[in-house]
């Protein structure tokens, strides 16, 4: 486990993953959770855990949509989401890490696709 | 909270903060620093056009900062991102400048922008942080009060007074509102509505003179931006919002998000039309044919 992996996404998502109880009502609503293969609340156990890595090589981190559903219905006021931003952030922070490049923005257009969905992949999957 | 008392004349005052200004009845003098963000001026032209063709009709006077910059479409939540929230700030501190409230109309700009306010209150390490970079003649931690559009027709105009306005009503079309997330969440920074069981969308369907239509899916996300990562998942979220309107007997969804307006449209495989409340409100108004001149 990377201690200081661990410190940075709990100093960056401000979310205390002490206060999970595990029922997965963040998992239950999450509209992405088809998509995942680890779920909003194994985020929460698994940054818990320190284990980090894992999660930073997952596809699900680019997979929440930031709808904030989890946010808003956890009992406990954990706000899940916080944390997959941070693990994604720790993810595409590193050298290279980028998800999408602005070259790759002109093959990803059509003549109605707003300037707001460009603008909004650019700030989740870029730095 | 805003106080409106009405004066022996006739005349109503607006009391806002320290902000006090009288109108005659009938004509509302209310003058908002107005953000219109960056796709209103793009690929969302008419959200904005009939936005300004009605409030000008409701007495409402949008002012727009010469020197605003995009709200970058998501807040980002990382307590170590400061970058990110400038330009939000830069918008915030120009209505306190002016002594106007801010107004937004895409729900990502006012998500964007509410939360930006909410946690520059709260969190002082952030708006020292903020403050040192922008390094402004008086430093900003809060106080703009930030209203959506449709907050605006609620609780400045009312939507009583919207409805005596309206020329063309909706009579006996069913409407099914989209809030999506940005509008109602987090609730506690957004505070519009409850996120749960909303009501704004459906009041103001009801002032323009149609029928609202309720369905499981209109405060769940359309897929956003992901439709630049898996148009697939954005396929599937839009195409289960739309069907969920259309079970529900919906001629038409009103929104106030340009993402979740190209989500429902071009991801869904529905058929069913879907456009900004801006534009069923100026054709309430009589304003549609003018505002495209």
């Amino acid at each position: 486990m990377n201690k200081n992996l661990k410190e940075q996404v709990l100093r960056s998502s401000g979310v205390n993953v002490l206060k999970c109880m595990r029922c997965g009502k963040c998992s239950a609503t999450c509209p992405s959770y088809d998509e995942m293969e680890y779920h909003p609340h194994q985020f929460v156990y698994m940054v818990e855990k320190g284990d980090i890595e894992t999660l930073m090589k997952s596809e699900s981190i680019y997979k929440c949509l930031t709808c904030f559903a989890c946010v808003d219905r956890c009992p406990r006021g954990v706000e899940p989401a916080r944390v997959v931003e941070a693990v994604r952030l720790a993810a595409v922070r590193q050298q290279g890490g980028n998800r999408l490049e602005p070259s790759d923005i002109p093959a990803l257009l059509d003549e109605d696709l707003p300037q707001q969905a460009i603008v909004t992949a650019m700030r989740k999957y870029a730095k | 909270m805003i106080a409106v008392s009405a004066d022996a004349d006739g005349s109503e005052k607006i009391c806002r903060g320290n902000t006090a200004v009288s109108r005659q009845k009938g004509f509302a003098m209310e003058t908002f620093t107005y953000y219109p963000g960056c796709t209103l001026r793009t690929k969302a032209k008419e959200l904005d056009t009939y936005a300004r063709a009605s409030a000008q009709a409701l007495g409402i006077a949008l002012e727009e900062p010469a020197d605003w910059q995009c709200c970058g479409g998501a807040y980002t939540t990382a307590k170590d991102e400061i970058a990110t929230k400038l330009s939000a700030v830069r918008v915030l501190n120009s209505a306190k400048e002016a002594g106007q409230p801010l107004i937004t109309v895409c729900s990502a700009c006012h998500n964007v922008i509410k939360q930006t306010e909410y946690d520059i209150t709260r969190d002082e390490e952030m708006a020292s942080k903020v403050n040192n970079y922008l390094g402004l003649a008086e430093p900003y931690t809060g106080g703009t009060k930030v209203y959506h559009y449709l907050e605006m027709l609620r609780d400045v105009v009312g939507f009583d007074k919207l409805k005596e306005k309206v020329v063309n009503p909706f009579t006996g079309r069913k409407i099914a509102a989209y809030y999506g997330c940005l509008l109602l969440r987090p609730a506690k920074a957004l505070a519009m509505d409850d996120p749960e069981n909303p009501t704004i969308i459906e009041d103001f369907i009801r002032a323009i003179g149609g029928t609202p239509v309720i369905y499981a899916q209109r405060n769940e996300c359309c897929g956003g931006y992901i439709t630049m990562e898996d148009k697939a998942q954005a396929q599937k979220r839009s195409g289960s919002v739309m069907s969920s309107a259309e079970d529900m007997g919906a001629e038409m969804v009103i929104t106030a998000c340009p993402l979740c307006l190209y989500n429902l449209k071009k991801n869904s495989g529905s058929d069913l039309p879907v456009y900004y409340f801006t534009e069923l409100l100026a054709e309430a108004l009589g304003l549609k044919e003018a505002s495209n001149e």
